[in-house]
Formats: C-alpha cells, structure tokens, sequence
C-alpha cells in the first residue's frame, strides 16, 4: 500500500469515527435531559419513588414543583403532602334516587382537580340507564346529551374510583407507582408511573384515565391549591385517577370533595367510616345499600343508595 | 476473553461482506427501520394520543404484535424437545435456527412494551435495587424477568454453540445440555406468565377465563412453527444451507397436533360463553357477531377461524401435509390466522364493550402501523444478521485461521439464488 493509500485510509476512518462519536452523542442526548437543562430536570429525572423519600427530600420534591408549576402557570402554586389523618377512613354514598344526571359533579371535578381539557380527562362518569332495566350494566348511555335533565324512564348513575379496600389496580402495578393510604385512598406517584396501563386494564370501575397528550390545562382555569399524590398537574404519560380530594379532605378544616359541595340534590354524601357519627355512618345501615360488580370482592367504598 | 473479542470482530467481518442480494435485503430492512424510528419520535414528541387507544381501550395493535410474539418465541422448544430430548438428527441440525428465531422475535416482544410504555424514559424504575420491581405481585413484573431469562437463555446456548463451532471444537454438551433443557420449561413459562397477565384480570372478563393460557400455547406452536416451516425454506433456498424435507415434515405434523388442541380449546370457550348465556358473553358477541352496531372485528375474526380449520385440515392429511404448495398455504393461513386471533382478537374484546359498558371502536392509526412495522424490521433484521453468522460457521466456511486470530471466510455470498435443486434432481444425481 503506498503512503497516499494508507494516509487516505486513515483520513476516511478518523471521518467515520467522528461521524460514529457525533452519532452516539445525539442519541445520547435525545435520551437524556439537554445540557443547558437546569439541575431540577436531572434532579426530577432521578427522583426516587415518593415512598421511599425522607422528609428533606419532599420538602425539597415540594419546591422544586412548586417553582416549576408557578413559573409554567404564571401565578403562585401550592404543591402540599399532607399525609392521611389519623383515625380516618373516608366512605363515600351516592343517592341513585336523586342523582338528576345533570354532571355538575363531572365538571365540579374537574375544574378543582386540574384535569385535561384538551383532550377531555372525566375522573366522575355518569351513566344513564333505563328504568325498566334498572342497574344493568350491558345497557348504558355514557353520551346522553338532551336539552333537559332528567328524562322520562331513566334515572342516572355516577362513576368514579371506588377506593376499594381490595384493589386488584395497586397489585399489577410493575413498579409500585399506585398504591393504598392509610385513609383508604388509592393514590399514584405521577413522577413514578411509567405509563405501562396495566392498572387501566385491572379497574372494573373505569377510574382511571391517562394522559394520552401533554399541556392540556390552560393556565388561566389552574387551581393553584395541590397535592403530590392528587391534583397537581399531571405530566403526560401517565395515569390518574380521583382521590376524593385529598387536597381538600386531609386538611384539618377539611372540606368536602368538590363533587359533593357542587351536587344540587345533596346525591352525595361523604364522610369517615371509623366516625359513628359521620353522615356516612347514618346511611349505610339504614339505607337500601349496594356496592357496584360485589362478586369482583373489591370492597369498594363506594355505596349506591336509594333514599326513597 | 480476547478469544470472544477475535470471533466478535471476524463476526463484524463477515456482517458486512454479501452478494448484492444481502445488502439490498439489509438496506430495505435499514430503510424500514428508519421509517419506524421516525414515526416513533414522532409518538414520543406528542404522546400516545397520535394513536388510537383511548381510555375505553387503553392497549391496542403494539401489545397486540407483543403477545403474538411471545408465542413465536416459545415456539422454539418445538425444535428444541425432538433434537435434544428425542435426538432426532434432521431436527437437531436446524435447532438452532429455531433458538435465533426466538431471540429476534424476545427483542421485538420487549420493542413493542417500549413504544407502549407512556414513559419509556422511567424504564428503569422496573430494575430492581435502582428502581422498585413489583415482584412477585405484578404478573408485568413475572413478565419482564420470564421474557429477559428467555432471550438471554437462547442467546447464550446459540452464542456458545457458534463461538465453539467457530474455534472449531464440539461445543461440551455438559454446560449445553442443561441449559438447553430449561429453555423447555422456559419457553412455556414466557407464554404462561403473558396469558396469567391478562388472565389475572376479573375486570375483565373475556380474558378471566382458566382456558387461557392452555390455548395460547396451543395457538403458539401452530404460528411459531409454521413461520419456520416457510423461512427453512427461504433460508434454503436462498442461502446454501441445507434443511431436509423430512425435519419440515415432522414440524408440520406438530403443527397439526397443536392446531386440533387450539380449535378444541377455542371450542370449550365458545360452547361455555354461549350455552350459560351470562352477562359475560358481551365482547365474545361483540368479537364473533357484533354488538349493538359495532362489528368491526367480526370480519377478521370470522377469516381467522376459517384460516385456522383449513389450516388444519390441510397438516392433517399426510398427501396435503407432505406437498409443499399445499403446505405453505396452510403455514400462511396459520400465521395470519393466530395473528389475528391472539392479537387483536384477543386484545380488543377485552376492553370492548369496556368496564361500563361503553363502545369504542379500536383501528390502529398510520403511526402505530409505522411503528410496528419498523420493529417487524427490526427483528427481521435481527434475524438476518444472526443467520449471517449462524449459517456459514454451521456450515464450515466461517472459522478461525491458522493463525488463531483472523477469521476464514469461505461464504461471501450468503445471500444468493440457488438453482431449483428439488429431491428428485438429488435423488438423479446419486
């Protein structure tokens, strides 16, 4: 081989190494924050799942969204970890006898706990069955739209996550990103779930719903009061599902889930179970009960009622 | 170790050398793999909504490849139980084909959970001691450790094998043995522990059915199998490696035997969903008749049984079996057959009519045929190379020179049309 020939060789494979190193550093960097990206980005992409934080690092998990959400929504946001409540099992009854179909409940629901309104995420479903049919599941009108509620023959029933004591959604998770709170709430770590919709598959309940696109919360409509495990808005990618309001509920001037405050027939009740006193407690035993798809073994806490 | 490192370069040698047959093969495949990547980058930059899944189905056509795929994959003990537990010689020389197949296809199996994940950047918190893997209460988590023993499994026995062959001693059956003897009960665990995932599921009640997972691995080695009874005979047709009719033959008799299992199996569930008549007949109606208005898959399904039984009659008689004109329909007939009828077929019905009763009628969209296209490249590609390898080492005309550190090659071609060398010119020439 003369000179020419092998300085020619060495030129083409120096080329080629070079074009390789350029190769493997662009899809590194596709793979991986970019380099100008500020130490939060690396600091959310290694964060741990939030069982297993301390308290340091919520406090500091708590202000780096804080800051990252007020700056993305343009007004001061309050991320909060509030745990469970002592002593507190929350238990929630609907009043099929009068549930008007209107969906306040829906968009109450949405409104306080930021879903997406781009495309539409509902976490309250209401159903509207016939009468003659009664709770028949096979028969269902998700898409009723008349000019006036509620219709003739039909009467009207709303779905949201049961919370059951025995939920098979917590167990398939590959990763332990959902899981149940000692207040009976099942909860997702939306920095943890990797979006696999196995969970989605596992609820008979229909309560859980992904993040199919990203940024579908307008700034203008975001409520700024949140919490890590409920309303705080959700990344794309993952899974969310209602919490009864942690935001609110765990609060020790706790109000009402917002679905409650914004029924007009008072359909919904809400209270502690562990309390004898509490609402709920008043109509579970009295009242006609039933719990949706019982065979399943569940144990939502989650009742229908009828008062009437 | 610079052994390994001596035969993984002479490997890179031989990859790029070909006759233009290869490399036009491999620039096709390249070209649909960028076509995919591109259309993925596209799903990554504006999320899963640019696919058709939707709350009410919520997996579709990527999880849909993935099960088929698992079956292929543990089609592989199919070749691996005659060569190794019966000692079958036209089987054992063509074993390893069956292993390789099943790696490309584990790859594809684990591509397509990818492109489903919402974050595939998070697939690290499913490494244990780094992230959190749910085992053993996830049957995704039994998945994910059954899947990755299962490819590393076949890599290692095929790797050494050729790694042995390629230093030009016997690979020690000692060390092979055993391992190739657990890719059995492996192979059945892949298919088992995926039929448990939708299985386990009471929500759902299309798939909260115990026949499950017996009637995937019947479906299973009748589309893995016939997907290699027609590649045996492009690899022997286009490469100079020799199969014989005789190993085609027997595979396709197993075919058979699968095929009645499948359909009697299929049978029970389909008398048992409509003879008690419950409220759980809904996507089985919905899958085989139609429902309220919505009848999309009805159609595919209808293909897929008729496929299925012909399919079947034509592996169970000898004449028919025994005739390849006749025998590669009925292999292409099983492959779409068991294609559509544990992908879609199997996926679909389960979320339709969904938990609440809601209709939403699933069709893939331009992206996720893209996508699933380029990973069908993917693993074709996969294969291609491995085959590359395996072919001329099985052969003798890949292996270490004298000097115990450049490679022989005698096969530059690979890829080639080779005269029409039927058995009875054969049996002229002796």
């Amino acid at each position: 081989m003369s000179d020419k020939e092998t300085r020619e060789e060495k030129v083409f494979r120096l080329t080629r190494r070079k074009a390789l190193k350029g190769l493997a550093i662009g899809l590194g960097a596709l793979a991986l924050p970019p380099k100008g990206a500020s130490a939060s980005v690396w600091e959310a992409f290694f964060q741990k799942n939030f069982r297993e934080l301390g308290r340091a690092e919520i406090e500091k998990t708590l202000a780096r969204l804080e800051k990252e959400y007020s700056a993305q929504y343009g007004k001061p946001v309050k991320v909060k970890a509030t745990p469970p409540l002592e002593g507190v099992l929350y238990g929630y009854a609907l009043d099929l006898s009068r549930c008007i179909g209107c969906r306040r409940c829906v968009y109450g629901c949405v409104t306080e706990n930021n879903q997406s309104r781009d495309p539409q995420i509902h976490w309250i479903r209401v159903l509207r069955l016939a009468k003659e049919r009664g709770v028949d599941l096979e028969h269902t009108e998700h898409y009723y739209n008349p000019s006036k509620v509620p219709e003739e023959g039909y009467f009207y029933m709303p779905v949201q996550c049961h919370q059951c004591e025995n939920p098979p959604c917590t167990k398939v998770c590959p990763v332990q990103a959902t899981w149940k709170e000692n207040d009976g709430v099942v909860v997702v770590d939306y920095n943890w779930c990797i979006g696999c919709r196995y969970c989605m598959a596992a609820c008979p309940y229909g309560a859980r719903h992904f993040n199919w696109k990203k940024g579908g919360l307008p700034a203008g409509e975001m409520n700024p009061d949140t919490h890590y495990l409920g309303n705080r808005p959700r990344p794309v990618g993952v899974v969310e599902k209602c919490t009864f309001c942690i935001q609110r509920t765990r609060e020790l001037d706790g109000k009402y889930p917002a679905c409650v405050e914004v029924c007009p027939v008072g359909a919904r009740k809400f209270g502690t179970m562990l309390d004898p006193e509490s609402e709920i407690r008043y109509v579970i035993p009295i009242k006609r009960v039933f719990i949706l798809k019982e065979d399943l073994n569940t144990q939502p806490k989650f009742y229908y009622f009828y008062s009437v | 170790m610079k052994k390994v490192w001596a035969f993984l370069r002479g490997c890179f040698t031989l990859l790029k050398k070909g006759s233009k047959f290869y490399y036009a093969w491999v620039s096709f495949l390249l070209a649909l793999m960028v076509i995919g990547t591109l259309a993925y980058i596209n799903q990554m930059y504006s999320g899963l909504i640019v696919t058709a899944m939707r709350d009410q189905v919520s997996w579709g056509f990527y999880i849909s490849n993935f099960t088929f795929l698992v079956g292929v994959a543990a089609a592989a003990v199919l070749l691996v139980i005659p060569a190794y537990v019966y000692q079958w010689k036209p089987i054992k020389e063509i074993a390893i084909l069956g292993e390789l197949l099943a790696v490309s296809a584990m790859v594809m199996c684990l591509l397509f959970v990818t492109v489903d994940i919402g974050r595939p950047d998070r697939f690290w918190h499913l490494i244990p001691k780094i992230g959190i893997l749910n085992f053993p209460q996830s049957l995704l988590a039994w998945d994910v450790v059954v899947l990755n023993t299962y490819l590393v499994l076949n890599f290692v026995i095929a790797g050494y094998m050729l790694y042995s062959l390629y230093y030009r001693r016997q690979p020690n059956m000692k060390y092979v043995l055993p391992l190739l003897l657990f890719s059995i009960p492996a192979a059945i665990s892949i298919h088992t522990v995926t039929a448990f995932l939708y299985n386990g599921l009471s929500a759902r009640p299309f798939w909260n059915a115990s026949i499950l997972a017996p009637r995937f691995l019947a479906s299973a080695f009748c589309s893995g199998p016939a997907f290699m009874i027609l590649l045996f005979q492009v690899i022997r047709k286009w490469t100079n490696f020799e199969i014989k009719d005789q190993a085609i033959f027997k595979v396709a008799e197993l075919i058979a035997y699968a095929m009645f299992i499948n359909l009697f199996l299929l049978g029970a569930e389909v008398f048992k969903e409509y003879y008690s008549d419950t409220a759980h007949l809904a996507p089985m109606k919905y899958l085989y008749q139609g429902l309220n208005g919505h009848t999309d898959l009805v159609s595919y399904i209808w293909t897929a049984t008729f496929f299925n039984i012909t399919a079947f009659l034509l592996f169970l008689i000898p004449q028919t079996r025994e005739n390849f004109v006749t025998l590669n329909i009925g292999s292409v007939l099983i492959f779409i057959g068991v294609y559509i009828e544990k992908g879609m077929g199997l996926v679909i019905p389960g979320f339709v009519p969904d938990v609440l009763g809601d209709f939403y009628e699933y069709s893939p969209t331009s992206t996720e045929l893209l996508v699933t296209m380029g990973i069908w490249a993917t693993g074709l590609f996969i294969y291609t190379m491995l085959l590359r390898i395996a072919i001329p080492i099985m052969n003798g005309e890949f292996y270490v020179g004298e000097d115990g550190v450049h490679p022989y090659i005698g096969d530059q071609e690979f890829l080639f049309r080779r005269g029409l060398v039927t058995e009875e010119d054969d049996l002229m020439a002796q």
